[in-house]
């Protein structure tokens, strides 16, 4: 009986013993990597980011951008680097240029003309807009009606 | 045999819906009350044969004839009962015998509930949807048929790609397109009233409850999208600015827009050409949706130059739904009356500000989504926009829209006083602040953009109890709290309901950004691995074998403070025809976090590595969606509408009907 105790007390404490280690060797180098890759694009994928893909490709990607990190790059130094090779096509934040200004500027400007539109379309309304000033006769048919309505159920 | 017969009901099914796009809209223009009657059993027509031509297909899919040429592409022998019929919306030409289908539906359904409006309504109504079915009819038969031959027939099928293989593509792709096409009754509605010239208030009521409707399969359908991409993609994530998703977001965004807008033109009588404007577009944009998902064109503009046909198809059609309405909007939209005055603050003003907002987002998710398209199109190179740019250009756009939710509910109509609605919102202000900026300090991590969410969330919380609770005190009669509820009309529960459900939605969104936790691990058998408070000891895994797979499904015991929480099995799926491995990630949901384990690859030694997530309050996401539409049916149930269906069961004579147009 003895041994079934003994081996009792053994599993919850072989069972915590031992911790999973990291996949990656270096946590923070990782964390570095993983802040970069969601904004790349993984090239082969249908619309994934570097960080969510499996593919071969992602991975071997992922790989040299660790390499980068290991050899201390800075982000931008990454970045233009991947750029060069790959065009801006990798990057999911498009770069600021000439033919993407539409792109960034548009939305504000979207709303900028909508708010603006919106300020005019409702003076000239209310310019259009005439109070209608009831006769005497009108106002007693009126609150005749009124009247009637409000008895119906 | 049987595919012929699907083939030959389509076929009739363009002629009678021909026939239900031209004589009714004529009649209509005519005043001759038996031409207008031909909509009815037209549209009922319609369906019949649609629904044969449906039946016809999942016939081919059950009895695995693989001699049609889209059974053999979208499915294989080995692939269950179920899928095998949810393959039917499993590519381009099914989906759109689906749209088709689900237009039918619709259609039959405004022939039953509309007996209460004007002959001359209800013809032109069934009319407009008659001739956009003549459109994805005449698609479908000459470049898009589901039921074309394969001869000789093929020995197997190609299979459902495996990502589809999942109880959410039984119920998700039905779902968006009633959402989908429930627009299309909307439009149907505001082309039937721009060709009338009947743009009233009659008219905003009617298509009111039509519009909530297919709003709420729309929020649901989204979010049922995205919870399939959380649990079935296998790496966490639950909206990735996909070209697909926005297809889907878009006219959603359109259709909250319209709600808004047509409720004014209900209560107040303003914004008629603005709502007939936001319904064109809310169905164009379900069309761009539909084309855009399916067409092959978001993969690449290229995809779009292999298949012509097809491609200037859409384009056509798009040109001439969108062009055609427009031009007809701009011919008879300036004839329409103003409504009632208002001043710019005012609930119209504020709910005329959101649908600015709303339309911006729209815009920008619109120029995101087609921008890479046309660059590379026009050969200026090739870019991608994704997640961090929508997010940078979202939150701007959303904020101040959220804040205007907040206020545009207490608000009084015509004209408010800014420095009264300050005094009534201090309070709500003042504690969704404190609150806001408290919480993630108790939580122990105090960032910017977690504060402005929960910031947003207690702010429509806040307001929305102060406006209840103005409403209660003011209530007449009532004398309990009960009996107060009551005598508040439905459609303000739906509306609050539906605003908590946004708020809910934003509380999920921030806490999940804010606080989510997430390890990569090398786990052998009996080790452990602890993240968010959790600890999860990997016990291995075995072989099982699926229908048409085989899986390597893990045992992941998760314990807290020593006490077993759950066992989890993610799987990694190989399956056969198409050899293709696919993450079945293991999801533990709860109400305040979920556990998200999926399995990596097999490491030496029985060993794997392991993604381990802990994503507290992500289910408020989904949650929040379903309490939107929860909101938006409670909207519809109320009392005015069903006073409406009710007096359509009087059997009233088409003359009598015709007396008085303007009964609601």
């Amino acid at each position: 009986m003895r041994w079934l105790w003994v081996l009792l007390l053994l599993i919850p404490s072989f069972a915590t013993a031992y911790e999973a280690s990291p996949l990656a060797a270096n946590p923070q180098a990782e964390a570095r990597l993983k802040a970069l890759a969601v904004e790349l694009r993984c090239l082969v994928c249908q619309n994934q980011t570097l960080a969510d893909s499996n593919a071969p490709l992602a991975e071997d990607l992922r790989r040299e951008v660790r390499e980068m990190i290991a050899k201390d790059l800075t982000d931008k130094e990454i970045i233009d680097f991947l750029v060069s090779r790959y065009g801006d096509f990798v990057l999911y934040r498009p770069p600021w240029k000439l033919t993407t200004t539409l792109l960034w500027v548009g939305p504000f400007l979207l709303l900028g003309v909508g708010a603006i539109g919106l300020v005019f379309a409702l003076r000239r309304r209310q310019k259009k807009m005439t109070d209608v000033t009831l006769s005497e006769a009108e106002h007693n048919r009126v609150t005749q009606l009124l009247s009637e309505g409000a008895r119906r159920p | 045999m049987i595919p012929e017969i699907g083939h030959y009901a389509l076929i009739l099914a363009l002629c009678v819906a021909v026939v239900q796009g031209v004589l009714p809209i004529y009649g209509a223009a005519v005043r001759n009350s038996s031409l207008m009657a031909v909509a009815k059993p037209a549209a009922r027509g319609q369906f019949l044969l649609v629904l044969t031509a449906f039946c016809c297909l999942g016939y081919a899919f059950a009895v695995k004839d693989f001699s049609v040429l889209y059974v053999a592409a979208t499915s294989n022998s080995q692939l269950p009962l179920h899928y095998r019929l949810a393959a039917i919306w499993g590519a381009h030409e099914g989906s759109l015998l689906l749209w088709m289908f689900i237009l039918s539906i619709w259609m039959v359904a405004v022939s039953f509930f509309s007996t209460h409006l004007p002959e001359a309504m209800r013809a032109r109504i069934l009319g407009v949807m008659g001739l956009v079915s003549v459109g994805f009819l005449l698609f479908m038969l000459t470049v898009s048929n589901p039921f074309e031959r394969l001869i000789p027939a093929a020995l197997d099928g190609r299979d459902l790609n495996p990502l589809l293989q999942d109880p959410g593509m039984v119920i998700h792709p039905p779902m968006l397109y009633m959402g989908y096409v429930g627009f299309s009754v909307a439009f149907s509605f505001a082309i039937a009233a721009l060709l009338g010239g009947t743009l009233d208030a009659a008219w905003a009521r009617w298509s009111r409850p039509w519009t909530t409707v297919a709003w709420c399969f729309m929020t649901v359908g989204v979010a049922m999208g995205s919870g399939w991409a959380y649990y079935e993609l296998g790496w966490g994530g639950w909206w990735f600015w996909d070209p697909v998703e926005n297809a889907s977001f878009m006219p959603w965004l359109a259709g909250t827009a319209l709600m808004h807008s047509l409720a004014v033109t209900d209560k107040r009588g303003g914004f008629k050409a603005w709502s007939v404007l936001l319904a064109i577009m809310a169905f164009s944009l379900s069309l761009l949706g539909t084309f855009l998902v399916r067409s092959g064109v978001l993969t690449s503009v290229h995809a779009f130059a292999t298949d012509p046909k097809r491609g200037l198809f859409i384009l056509v059609f798009l040109a001439i739904v969108i062009g055609g309405s427009l031009v007809l909007y701009a011919w008879r939209a300036p004839r329409v009356g103003l409504g009632g005055g208002f001043a710019l603050i005012s609930r119209e003003g504020m709910l005329l500000a959101n649908n600015v907002l709303l339309v911006a987002a729209l815009g920008s998710v619109l120029l995101g989504t087609l921008y890479p398209l046309f660059l590379d199109a026009l050969d200026l190179g090739k870019i991608s926009v994704g997640p961090p740019y929508f997010d940078t250009v979202f939150l701007p756009l959303m904020t101040p829209a959220i804040f205007l939710m907040g206020i545009g509910p207490l608000a009084q109509w015509k004209q408010a006083s800014l420095p009264a609605l300050a005094i009534r919102l201090r309070w709500a202000f003042g504690v969704s602040l404190v609150t806001a900026v408290v919480v993630p300090w108790l939580m122990g991590q105090w960032t910017p953009l977690v504060t402005l969410g929960l910031l947003m969330a207690f702010w429509i919380l806040a307001t929305i109890v102060v406006d209840l609770r103005e409403r209660l005190l003011q209530a007449e009669g009532g004398g309990s709290i009960g009996g107060r509820v009551a005598l508040l009309p439905r459609a303000y529960w739906g509306m609050v309901v539906a605003h908590a459900g946004v708020a809910l939605f934003i509380v999920g969104v921030t806490m999940v950004k804010g606080f989510e936790a997430e390890q990569d691990v090398r786990m052998n058998v009996g080790e452990t691995a602890t993240l968010g408070g959790y600890t999860f000891r990997f016990d291995g895994t075995q072989q099982v074998n699926g229908p048409n797979y085989v899986a390597a499904r893990g045992t992941i015991h998760v314990s807290q403070d020593g006490k077993e929480v759950t066992v989890m099995y993610p799987e990694k799926r190989r399956y056969f025809v198409q050899n293709q491995t696919m993450t079945e990630a293991a999801i533990a949901t709860g109400l305040l976090r979920d556990l998200y384990v999926s399995l990596g690859e097999p490491l030496e030694g029985g060993a794997w590595s392991v993604r381990l997530y802990h994503k507290p309050f992500i289910d408020w996401i989904w949650g929040g969606c379903l309490v939107m539409a929860a909101g938006g049916i409670l909207a519809i149930s109320d009392r005015r509408y069903r006073l409406a269906w009710r007096r359509k069961e009087a059997t009233v004579p088409v003359e009598a009907q015709l007396a008085r147009p303007t009964v609601t």
